[in-house]
């Protein structure tokens, strides 16, 4: 198998990174995919994103899985603690109330919900994590980073097209 | 002379499109690199204005903490609290910063849901005001009790001796409640610094740069992170829209769901609420006149979003003026003739200075936002946002004294009752305590979003460009300075 090696190129504009994508988007480089392309960027750009191969995310399935289990364990503690009173000075009244005990079970429902959302999200994001060796200062302040790992041999390819479209920088690790 | 497809006649008349550009939020000098510099230039050397706010809240503090020792070491007997008398100034206080804690994540959240831009260069300080509002209230439930050791029994647990705590009681919902906002707040905070965590790694030394290393937790901006963390960050703000209504609606059950005279209203929860709003959108208003001078924001709290943030928080005072006028008129045309005297009491009686105060100041003096001077001038708007906000504090003072000092039965009357120094220490040094922490805050972490305000400069970027492709003659307006001029 041959030696993987990875590329940054960092763009000023936005435009210039977008023309640079669609460019190794349609290139027949052998081997390379765009799933191997990853931008870094100090804002969001959905406009560059949608460029590369989809890549879907799952949080609101581990949110889901969060508000179905946070309430229904929160309202089965609650009850259990209610039934298991030793004296049951209700006076007539229900031992297990339910509309009372909604609002506790509303709350666990956002809390779950919230600390599932934040965990899947960590684990997504694969935070905490190192930086990767080419990471650049200047992608969380101006610049827009194109990062594409891909064999070895091919690299010189891939920097000729990443050079067309005007990088202020080009580095690459050629080690791996 | 043509005819349109019904067959009447209509003048052909040319229309010429012309694209006009709206007010910007931002001014037209701010780039990408100047964010980072000017923002992280705040967390080197604020005015010396912030070394005299953070000593003096410290001072405060210190105050505070010598009465709570006093009270703490000689019983709660100094505080002046006795039976019917038994929340005086703490709980007025507690809802108080309760309230002020309402708006910042709650309205983060609302304007991040509708995709308001404006919310951008407020919403981090904002939603840290929550977070410390949250702890300088949950400290008066402490203060409240006496028995500091004994806090554990607000939240709901079950414990080895078999004394449940009462699931039903408000207080146990008062308590889990403002724990998980608290919890998400927190969180929602967080989450939203990452990425401005990061920008503060890489350009930070020694210490600084370990401890935004830490929190950053590696923060790359790739895309697969922007994606999730957007996603993420939606997700959040849908859940705390609501929580964060429900909390004051469940801290507005303390008093709705009890019998006494004035409270037994069923307009209580949407008027806690709004309440809630109003005295922290004051609060945001207040903050964002200190920051922009202490911090040399300038150029990112510009006059076109304070507009926004002032009618808004006119809107909400407008909402919950109604409320509490309804809240009266409920009272008086109604047939419980003690909820009836305990208004008269409040309007005429020992506490009259204090209601008519509240009515003042919050109620009147919310008109002098429509004045554009008002608006325009940063000096006279943060005095009036501070008498707002005394008018709110007035507004829980005066809900809670009035009606234990004459309720049900005459032989409880305590007309007249005063709280003691000792509570008014304490309730001073909680100011102190806010502050102190806001300021520090403010002072180890971005107050202004980074990246969100430079999303905003990227979307103005290329709202110009689209309106230059297609209106190709038009000039470009300058953007910001449409109003006021003060951009």
């Amino acid at each position: 198998m041959s030696k993987k090696a990875v590329t940054l190129a960092l763009y000023a504009d936005p435009d210039e990174a977008g023309n640079a994508l669609r460019e190794l988007r349609d290139c027949s480089v052998p081997g390379f995919k765009m799933d191997d392309v990853i931008i870094k960027s100090p804002i969001d750009h959905p406009e560059l994103t949608e460029l590369l191969n989809h890549r879907p995310v799952y949080i609101q399935l581990f949110t889901l899985l969060g508000v179905l289990l946070g309430p229904t364990t929160g309202l089965v503690l609650i009850a259990s603690a209610q039934a298991s009173f030793i004296y049951q000075t209700r006076g007539g009244r229900p031992i297990v109330p339910f509309p009372p005990d909604m609002v506790l079970t509303y709350e666990l429902f956002i809390l779950s919900g919230v600390l599932m959302t934040v965990i899947s999200t960590f684990v997504a994001m694969k935070l905490p994590g190192n930086r990767s060796p080419l990471y650049n200062a200047s992608v969380s302040e101006d610049k827009i980073g194109i990062l594409v790992k891909a064999e070895a041999q091919n690299i010189p390819h891939i920097d000729e097209i990443l050079r067309r479209h005007n990088p202020t920088e080009i580095k690459g690790d050629h080690s791996r | 002379m043509s005819h349109n497809v019904h067959g009447h006649p209509q003048m052909d008349v040319q229309v010429e499109r012309k694209f006009v550009p709206k007010v910007k939020d931002l001014g037209p000098d701010v780039n990408w690199a100047q964010i980072n510099k000017d923002v992280l230039r705040s967390l080197e050397k604020p005015r010396p204005v912030f070394w005299i706010i953070f000593f003096s809240a410290l001072a405060l503090f210190s105050f505070g903490v010598y009465c709570e020792v006093y009270q703490y070491q000689n019983g709660m007997g100094v505080a002046d609290l006795n039976n019917p008398q038994v929340w005086g100034l703490y709980i007025a206080t507690f809802i108080f910063w309760i309230g002020m804690g309402h708006s910042g994540t709650l309205l983060s959240a609302l304007l991040h849901i509708i995709h308001a831009d404006w919310r951008k260069p407020i919403y981090r300080y904002s939603e840290a005001m929550t977070t410390f509002t949250l702890l300088t209230a949950a400290l008066f439930v402490m203060v409240h009790m006496g028995r500091l050791w004994e806090f554990y029994y607000v939240v709901a647990y079950p414990n080895e001796r078999w004394t449940w705590p009462n699931f039903t009681s408000p207080l146990v919902w008062d308590a889990t409640a403002i724990g998980t906002y608290l919890t998400s707040s927190l969180l929602f905070l967080y989450m939203g610094m990452i990425p401005d965590l990061a920008i503060c790694r890489d350009n930070a030394k020694g210490a600084r740069r370990a401890l935004y290393k830490f929190l950053s937790l590696g923060w790359q901006g790739t895309d697969r992170q922007w994606g999730n963390f957007k996603v993420a960050y939606m997700t959040m703000a849908c859940f705390l829209m609501p929580l964060a209504v429900s909390v004051h609606s469940i801290v507005s059950t303390d008093f709705a769901v009890s019998q006494n005279p004035g409270w037994h209203v069923t307009s209580f929860p949407p008027y806690f609420v709004l309440g809630a709003l109003y005295s922290g959108c004051s609060g945001i208003i207040t903050l964002f006149i200190v920051l922009r001078y202490v911090f040399r924001f300038e150029a990112y709290m510009t006059q076109p979003i304070l507009n926004k943030l002032i009618k808004m928080t006119f809107a909400i005072a407008m909402v919950w003026t109604y409320l509490d006028l309804i809240e009266y008129a409920t009272t008086w045309y109604g047939s419980d003739e003690v909820a009836k005297a305990d208004l008269l009491y409040r309007a005429t009686g020992d506490y009259a200075l204090q209601f008519w105060g509240m009515i003042f100041c919050a109620m009147v003096m919310p008109f002098t936002l429509l004045i554009r001077y008002v608006r325009h001038n940063y000096t006279v708007l943060l005095i009036i946002s501070l008498i707002l906000n005394v008018g709110m504090w007035l507004e829980r003072f005066q809900i809670i004294t009035p009606t234990f000092a004459k309720s049900h039965y005459p032989w409880t009357w305590t007309a007249g009752w005063w709280p003691s120094w000792v509570q008014w220490g304490i309730v001073a040094g909680s100011f102190g305590w806010f502050t102190m922490l806001f300021m520090l805050y403010c002072k180890i972490f971005p107050s202004v979003s980074m990246y969100e305000v430079k999303e905003m400069v990227h979307e103005q970027n290329l709202e110009g460009k689209a309106m230059a492709h297609a209106n190709p003659e038009s000039e470009q307006a300058p953007v910001g300075l449409l109003e006021g001029g003060q951009a």
